[in-house]
C-alpha cells in the first residue's frame, strides 16, 4: 500500500514539475507582444547594423572622386589570406618626378574573413568596414570588386 | 564499410545479434560532423568509436605561414563558440614570449569578454542539451537570451561570433560607449531568465529521469582522459585554470569553482547552470571598476619571437584550451599545436556511454559539448 502511496505520488510529482514548465511557456504564449523576433527581410528599410559592424572593405570616396589610398601594399601585407591585391602603377609628377600611385585596389570578398587587420593597419584610413552584409551573387566573380572608382585619383595632402 | 572489415579482419566477429550503426557523420545530435561508429546490441551501446577529421582544415599548418596577428583570426574559427578565450590564449602567449604587460584596462576588458562568451557558450549548450532531449522549446528561450550577447559583442567588436577582438598587445578597438550600460541591463535581464531556465528544464521529470546516474564518469578517468571543463568539474576534477593559472583580472575577482562529485549527466547539467551563475557575478564585479588608460600597448609593426618555446593556457567553455608556439625568431611561428579541450573530452565518450542506451549516448555526447572544429581544428 506505501509503495502504491509512493508510486502515485511521484506520478504527480512528475506532473507537477511539467506544469511549471508549461507555465512559463503560457506566460510567453498569452503576452507575445513582448518577444516577437526581428522581422527580418520586411524591416530592410528600417534596419541599422552597429557601426563597428564588418560586413565588407570598402574605399571611401569624396564627391570628387578623390580616395586617401597611397597603393602604398600595407594592407596585403596585412591580409592573412591574400583576399587583397594592389596593382600600382608609375606616373610622372608635374615636377617631372617618377611616383607610383595605385592602379587598381582588387578586393577579394569571397577569401575575405573579415578580420579587419588591412583596415587597422592602413597608414591613411583609405580603407573602411562597410556595412552591407547581404552579399549574396550569384555568380562568384562578382565578389572581386575593385575598389577604387574608374577615375579616381588621390586626395591632395595626403602624406605618403 | 573498411571498419566492417577491420572488425573481421581482428578477428573481433560481431555476435549475430550486434550492430555496427554509423551515428553521423550528418547526424543532428553530434553538433556538426562528427562520426561515431557504435557497436549496439539491440538497443544497448557496446562501443563508441569516434572518427574525426571531417571538416579538419588544417589550421595548425596554416599558422605556420602567417604572422602572430594574423593566427588570430584563425583562432576564432577553432572553437567558435568561446572565440575570446580562444583569441586571449594566443595573445597572452605572444605577450608572455615578448615579455609585454599590457594595461590593466586590457584585463578588465578581457576578463568581461570572457566571462560573455562563456554565458553565451552555456547558453547555447542549454537550448541545444534541451533539444537533443526532445524539448524544442528551450532552443527558443536560450537563443533569445544569447542574441543579447551577441548585440553586446557586434557593437564593440564588430562581429558577432568571429569576433577577433584580441590582438597581442591590447585590443583591436576601445569598448563601445554603450558597453557597460549594456552589459549591465543584460545582467538584470539574464537574472531574472536564469530561473526560468531551472523552472522549464532543471526540474523537468523527463530530464530527471534520463539524465540521473546517466554517463558516468568517474574522478580517475576524467583524470585519465583529460577531461576538462565543465564536463570534468561534474566528476570533481579541479581544474580550473582560472583558479589555478590566473590570467588577466581573474586574481581579482571572487568565484567559486563549481565542483560536483556525482559523475552524471545531470551534474554536468547543473556544473554549467550554476557557472552562469558565476559568470554573472564576475560581470558583476568587474563592469563598474573598468580602470581608465589604453586599450592597447603599442607593437613594433613586425612582431618576431625570441627562439624558444612557449605555452600558455587559458579556460575556455569547454575546458582547458592550451596554445603552444615554437619560435626559431622569424616572423612567422616554426610550430603551433593547439591543445583542444573537445578533443580529450570526446574520448572519454566510450566510458561513459558503454551498456547505456543508444537514446542516452545522445544526452551524455550533448553534455561533453563537443565543437567539431575545435576536434578537428
Amino acid at each position: 500500500m506505501k509503495s502504491f502511496i509512493e508510486y502515485i505520488a511521484s506520478i504527480l510529482k512528475g506532473l507537477w514539475t511539467l506544469l511549471v514548465g508549461m507555465k512559463v511557456t503560457a506566460k510567453y504564449f498569452f503576452t507575445p507582444w513582448n518577444h516577437v523576433t526581428q522581422q527580418y527581410p520586411e524591416n530592410r528599410d528600417s534596419l541599422v547594423m552597429f557601426e563597428r559592424f564588418r560586413g565588407e572593405v570598402i574605399m571611401p570616396h569624396t564627391e570628387n572622386n578623390e580616395h586617401l589610398c597611397t597603393g602604398c601594399g600595407i594592407c596585403e601585407i596585412n591580409c592573412p589570406n591574400g583576399s587583397i591585391e594592389i596593382i600600382s602603377k608609375s606616373i610622372l609628377t608635374p615636377e617631372g618626378k617618377k611616383k607610383r600611385i595605385i592602379d587598381q585596389h582588387i578586393y577579394h570578398l569571397g577569401m575575405c574573413t573579415l578580420c579587419n587587420l588591412c583596415v587597422k593597419a592602413c597608414p591613411t584610413g583609405a580603407i573602411v568596414m562597410g556595412q552591407k552584409f547581404e552579399h549574396a551573387v550569384w555568380d562568384r566573380a562578382l565578389l572581386t570588386k575593385v575598389l577604387n572608382q574608374p577615375g579616381s585619383k588621390i586626395a591632395e595632402g595626403v602624406k605618403e | 564499410m573498411s571498419e566492417i572489415r577491420e572488425v573481421i579482419i581482428n578477428n573481433d566477429r560481431l555476435a549475430t545479434d550486434e550492430y555496427l550503426v554509423n551515428m553521423g557523420p550528418q547526424h543532428p545530435s553530434t553538433h556538426g560532423v562528427l562520426r561515431l561508429l557504435v557497436r549496439l546490441e539491440g538497443e544497448k551501446v557496446l562501443n563508441v568509436q569516434p572518427h574525426t577529421g571531417y571538416i579538419h582544415s588544417g589550421i595548425e599548418k596554416m599558422c605556420e605561414a602567417i604572422t602572430y596577428p594574423q593566427i588570430i583570426h584563425l583562432t576564432d574559427r577553432m572553437d567558435y563558440l568561446s572565440a575570446h578565450m580562444n583569441n586571449e590564449a594566443v595573445a597572452l602567449c605572444v605577450e608572455k614570449a615578448l615579455q609585454v604587460e599590457v594595461p590593466d584596462r586590457v584585463k578588465y576588458i578581457r576578463t568581461i569578454m570572457d566571462e560573455l562568451s562563456r554565458l553565451a557558450s552555456h547558453q547555447l549548450w542549454w537550448c541545444v542539451f534541451g533539444m537533443d532531449m526532445g524539448a524544442l522549446t528551450t532552443f527558443f528561450y536560450g537563443l533569445r537570451d544569447r542574441e543579447k550577447i551577441l548585440d553586446i559583442f557586434e557593437e564593440t567588436c564588430g562581429a558577432r561570433m568571429t569576433v577577433s577582438y584580441n590582438t597581442p598587445g591590447g585590443l583591436m578597438f576601445d569598448i563601445h560607449p554603450n558597453f557597460q550600460k549594456r552589459v549591465k541591463e543584460f545582467i538584470t535581464y539574464f537574472r531574472t531568465k536564469l530561473p526560468e531556465y531551472d523552472k522549464l528544464l532543471s526540474g523537468n521529470v523527463i530530464l530527471r529521469e534520463r539524465a540521473e546516474g546517466i554517463g558516468h564518469l568517474s574522478l580517475k578517468d576524467a583524470i585519465d582522459f583529460g577531461v576538462t571543463g565543465p564536463s570534468g568539474r561534474a566528476s570533481g576534477f579541479s581544474c580550473d585554470m582560472r583558479k589555478h593559472q590566473p590570467y588577466s583580472a581573474y586574481p581579482l575577482v571572487k568565484f567559486k569553482e563549481i565542483l560536483d562529485d556525482r559523475c552524471d549527466t545531470l551534474a554536468r547539467y547543473e556544473v554549467r547552470i550554476l557557472e552562469m551563475y558565476e559568470s554573472l557575478s564576475i560581470i558583476e564585479q568587474l563592469i563598474d571598476n573598468i580602470p581608465e588608460g589604453d586599450y592597447a600597448v603599442k607593437m613594433k609593426g613586425v612582431l618576431k619571437l625570441p627562439e624558444g618555446e612557449f605555452y600558455q593556457r587559458v579556460e575556455s567553455a569547454r575546458g582547458e584550451f592550451g596554445v603552444y608556439i615554437v619560435s626559431d625568431g622569424k616572423k612567422n611561428p616554426y610550430r603551433v599545436k593547439f591543445r583542444s579541450p573537445g578533443f580529450s573530452n570526446m574520448f572519454a565518450l566510450n566510458k561513459m556511454a558503454k551498456g547505456h542506451k543508444i537514446a542516452d549516448l545522445v544526452a551524455i555526447m550533448s553534455t561533453l559539448d563537443l565543437i567539431i572544429p575545435d576536434i578537428d581544428r
